[in-house]
């Protein structure tokens, strides 16, 4: 059997990568043939400009962000990008609160301070978990097990806090909107927390629940919507495909043998990727027959990234062609292309 | 204990009042054009505490305000002579509850090394009093541990630790084991700490890294834990000491989710980033490449609660599974093993956190630079101080730490080195890289008799200190030349 993917140049980062969930990040930007990355490292997200030619990068930091200090030591949890249909925004959270830059990192639209005690409490204080959600949300979790909506103009810095959903118990892991493109679709998004359960909604001026998914004792760490499909991935290594609305479980997938740090799909491909702590990055493939309400999910790649657990990957394009892997204590993004 | 936030200069101390407390102060550097001398640099003061002795003193860590402080002080005192030493505020703090097991399983880890050092090493025979060497050896080597653990396990310093806070820098927390490893007779050179320091540090990150579940770093604990019980079996009142804190391990942790382990996890991974420096005997069982970075087996037992990856299936609406498959997963995995015990006494199944070491491995490291990445915690400041004078070393002194004078306090113990010999120990204190060293202690006291008796004065009109100090001190000190020195 040949290789589906082979190894490409690497790009190098300013400082390796932290062990977090869903670390990686990345933004195509078709008309300017550039991809942009992001990378956590403890206080400090690093974003690199790669050119499609591959002659060309350009490395931005961007701190964390606390109070009226510039800069911050407070660890960030996360940065992901916002594609909304009108901007692009790049999202960091942290132990502090929420920052939204312009997509290239240039200027900080908006700050949103989290409720910090004044004594550190047994209980951590964080922001986790990120999704744009249909035309101008902007979904971020809190380690409180609140999930934060914010309304985003289409220009402008005049984002406001809209809605404090309050479902999840536990801190929220990660979250993800519908990502097919399919607007038939009920279900916009899903948030996960560290009990498991994951919750269904529906956007809107007020968001609505239509699911509650109960975990089974077991954190979850990542989690996609592909065409009303949850995808979550667990702790224990497995992989879960629930349908959103019902909640019918349609698969599971004894995936990895360690905890899984990133889920990505392909929206146009129905690929998807896995990877976990275990040293893994396996590639699947889902097909979907609504009429039947059933899933397929075969496995296609394996691809072991020696001596390293992995904290994100991403798919670079929407057909699944190439992918992008970060790694605990490495300064490196790993590229693979489809052979 | 009272805080004081005051927005003026530093001017003084209070001698006698450091010889009962510590003094903690964070102040912010004020870069003012108009410095009007060399010797009295800006420091915005911006809060300031005392902090009792207890016992052994325990070094109560502030960490940083609001403010953005750029140094932490700490200030004390030995025979009347003030000493300085600067902590720094801590980046990592993620989880609040990470540092009581980051400092039991460091500590664990350095009992390990010390116990074998110790069992390895001659010590000359010149201490005619008892009766055979062998049993010099035996009880001296006892006594150090014990003294150790007993310092270790001190109940103040451990209250602190179990409050709910943010990890010590990486500073301060060599700074704390510092003291620790100088709890006893036992003495330690310079090059000895730094790579007594490097083992425990590459030894846990190891540990962590390894864990097959996040829960199972409470088992590490355990194993550590177990091993110094073990250590201090014979003697009763440091033992239940140590039971005492097992109880509180099992107490506050237990409770925890796997997510909640899984982020003391992350935090420690932080912590750890980037340190890659090759120990001897994690080469020669290679766990560790030759390149510092640990070896991540792809085959073994999965962790409890996983099933081995390979299949897949597939259910209809009603639940029914309607397909069954396996996937080629690359690996070589089995199946997990049974659970360990997380009471106070069981079988921990895991390996990881026992004692690796022994008389016949003897522990070595390879300074290797650290990535070009290298994170900046390691920074060093290198600019010379020009008013350090030779003897004033006094913070190392009052730790018992480098020798300063060979003659003074000979029955003060006994020197233990964690290198082969002698001359290999000088010289890995030379050779050691930059980005490597330990920047922990840096202590200047200079003479300036002419502010002394004015600073005294100010200093003494901060309330709960008594009558101001006289200047009866002769070593007197211009504390802001000594704050700009660090």
């Amino acid at each position: 059997m040949s290789k589906m993917y082979h190894k490409e140049k690497s790009i190098q980062l300013k400082s390796s990568a932290s062990a977090l969930y869903n670390n990686l990040s990345v933004l195509r930007i078709a008309p300017r043939c550039l991809t942009y990355f992001t990378v956590v490292h403890a206080n400090v997200v690093n974003m690199v400009s790669a050119s499609w030619d591959g002659l060309n990068y350009s490395h931005r930091q961007l701190q964390s962000k606390e109070g009226n200090v510039a800069t911050s030591s407070s660890l960030i949890m996360q940065a992901a990008w916002c594609v909304l249909p009108s901007r692009d925004l790049l999202v960091l959270t942290s132990q502090k609160g929420i920052q939204m830059y312009e997509s290239d990192g240039s200027i900080m639209v908006y700050w949103h301070a989290l409720d910090t005690p004044e004594t550190p409490t047994a209980k951590a204080v964080f922001a986790r978990g990120i999704a744009a959600v249909r035309e101008k949300y902007i979904c971020v979790g809190v380690s409180s097990g609140s999930v934060l909506v914010f309304d985003v103009p289409s220009k402008g810095s005049n984002i406001t806090l809209s809605e404090v959903l309050e479902e999840h118990k536990e801190a929220i892991t990660d979250m993800a909107s519908e990502c097919s493109g399919n607007l038939e679709c009920i279900a916009d998004l899903v948030s996960a927390d560290d009990s498991g359960l994951l919750c269904v909604w529906k956007s809107g001026e007020d968001f609505q629940l239509l699911n509650k998914i109960p975990g089974f004792d077991t954190s979850c760490s990542s989690v996609k919507l592909w065409k009303g499909t949850v995808i979550a991935g667990y702790g224990t290594g497995q992989i879960r495909l629930y349908e959103g609305v019902t909640g019918i479980l349609l698969a599971e997938v004894n995936a990895h043998a360690r905890w899984i740090y990133s889920l990505d799909i392909a929206p146009f491909t129905g690929l998807l990727i896995s990877a976990a702590e275990d040293s893994w990055v396996r590639v699947w493939h889902l097909s979907l027959t609504p009429e039947t309400n059933s899933v397929e999910i075969e496995h296609m790649y394996n691809e072991c990234v020696t001596d390293t657990q992995i904290c994100g990957a991403r798919f670079c394009d929407g057909d699944g062609y190439a992918f992008a892997v970060t790694g605990y204590d490495l300064s490196e993004i790993i590229r693979y292309t489809q052979a | 204990m009272k805080i004081y936030s005051i927005n003026h200069r530093l001017y003084g101390i209070n001698v006698q009042k450091c010889s009962l407390c510590y003094l903690i102060f964070m102040a912010r550097r004020i870069t003012s054009s108009a410095r009007s001398s060399k010797s009295a640099p800006g420091w915005l003061l911006l809060a300031v505490t005392w902090q009792p002795r207890e016992g052994l003193q325990t070094l109560i860590y502030s960490a940083g305000s609001s403010e953005s402080a750029d140094r932490v002080f700490l200030l004390t005192a030995c025979d009347c002579s003030p000493i300085l030493a600067a902590l720094h505020p801590s980046p990592e703090r993620m989880s609040t509850r990470t540092l009581p097991l980051l400092f039991i399983n460091l500590g664990g880890e350095m009992l390990y090394i010390l116990d074998q050092r110790l069992r390895a090493q001659n010590i000359p025979a010149d201490k005619a009093k008892k009766a055979t060497v062998a049993d010099w050896l035996e009880e001296d080597r006892k006594r150090v541990m014990n003294d150790i653990i007993t310092t270790m396990f001190n109940k103040k310093f451990l209250e602190e630790l179990f409050k709910p806070q943010e990890l010590y820098s990486k500073k301060a927390l060599r700074t704390v084991f510092d003291r620790l490893a100088h709890a006893s007779i036992m003495r330690l050179n310079q090059a000895s700490m730094d790579k007594l320091y490097d083992l425990m540090t590459m030894a846990f990150k190891y540990q962590v890294l390894l864990c097959p579940r996040p829960k199972d770093i409470l088992l590490v604990s355990f194993n550590h834990m177990d091993a110094i019980r073990d250590f201090v079996k014979d003697t009763p009142s440091i033992l239940s000491q140590v039971d005492e804190t097992n109880k509180q391990l099992v107490e506050i942790y237990t409770p925890l989710s796997g997510g909640e382990f899984q982020l003391i996890r992350q935090t420690l991974l932080i912590f750890f980033q980037d340190m890659h420096i090759r120990v001897s005997i994690f080469l020669k069982d290679k766990v560790q490449n030759s390149n510092g970075r640990f070896v991540l087996p792809t085959s073994g037992p999965v962790p409890y609660g996983t099933h081995t990856p390979g299949l897949i299936r597939m259910f209809s609406c009603s639940g029914e599974e309607v397909r069954r498959m396996q996937f080629r997963d690359g690996g070589n995995y089995c199946g997990a093993l049974r659970e360990g015990s997380f009471e106070m006494y069981g079988d921990r199944v895991i390996k990881l956190g026992t004692n690796m070491y022994s008389v016949s491995r003897p522990v070595e490291t390879h300074m290797s630079g650290t990535s070009k990445n290298s994170s900046q915690h390691t920074k060093v400041n290198t600019t010379p101080n020009p008013l350090a004078k030779e003897e004033l070393n006094l913070l190392a002194r009052l730790m018992g730490g480098l020798e300063v004078q060979k003659s003074a306090n000979t029955d003060s113990g006994f020197r233990v080195n964690l290198f082969a010999t002698d001359e290999e120990e000088e010289e890995a204190l030379i050779s050691r890289p930059d980005e490597l060293s330990y920047d922990v202690i840096n202590i200047q006291a200079t003479k300036d008799k002419q502010t002394n008796a004015e600073l005294a004065k100010i200093m003494g009109e901060f309330g709960e200190m008594g009558e101001p100090a006289s200047s009866s001190s002769s070593k007197g000190d211009d504390l802001l030349a000594m704050m700009d020195g660090l």
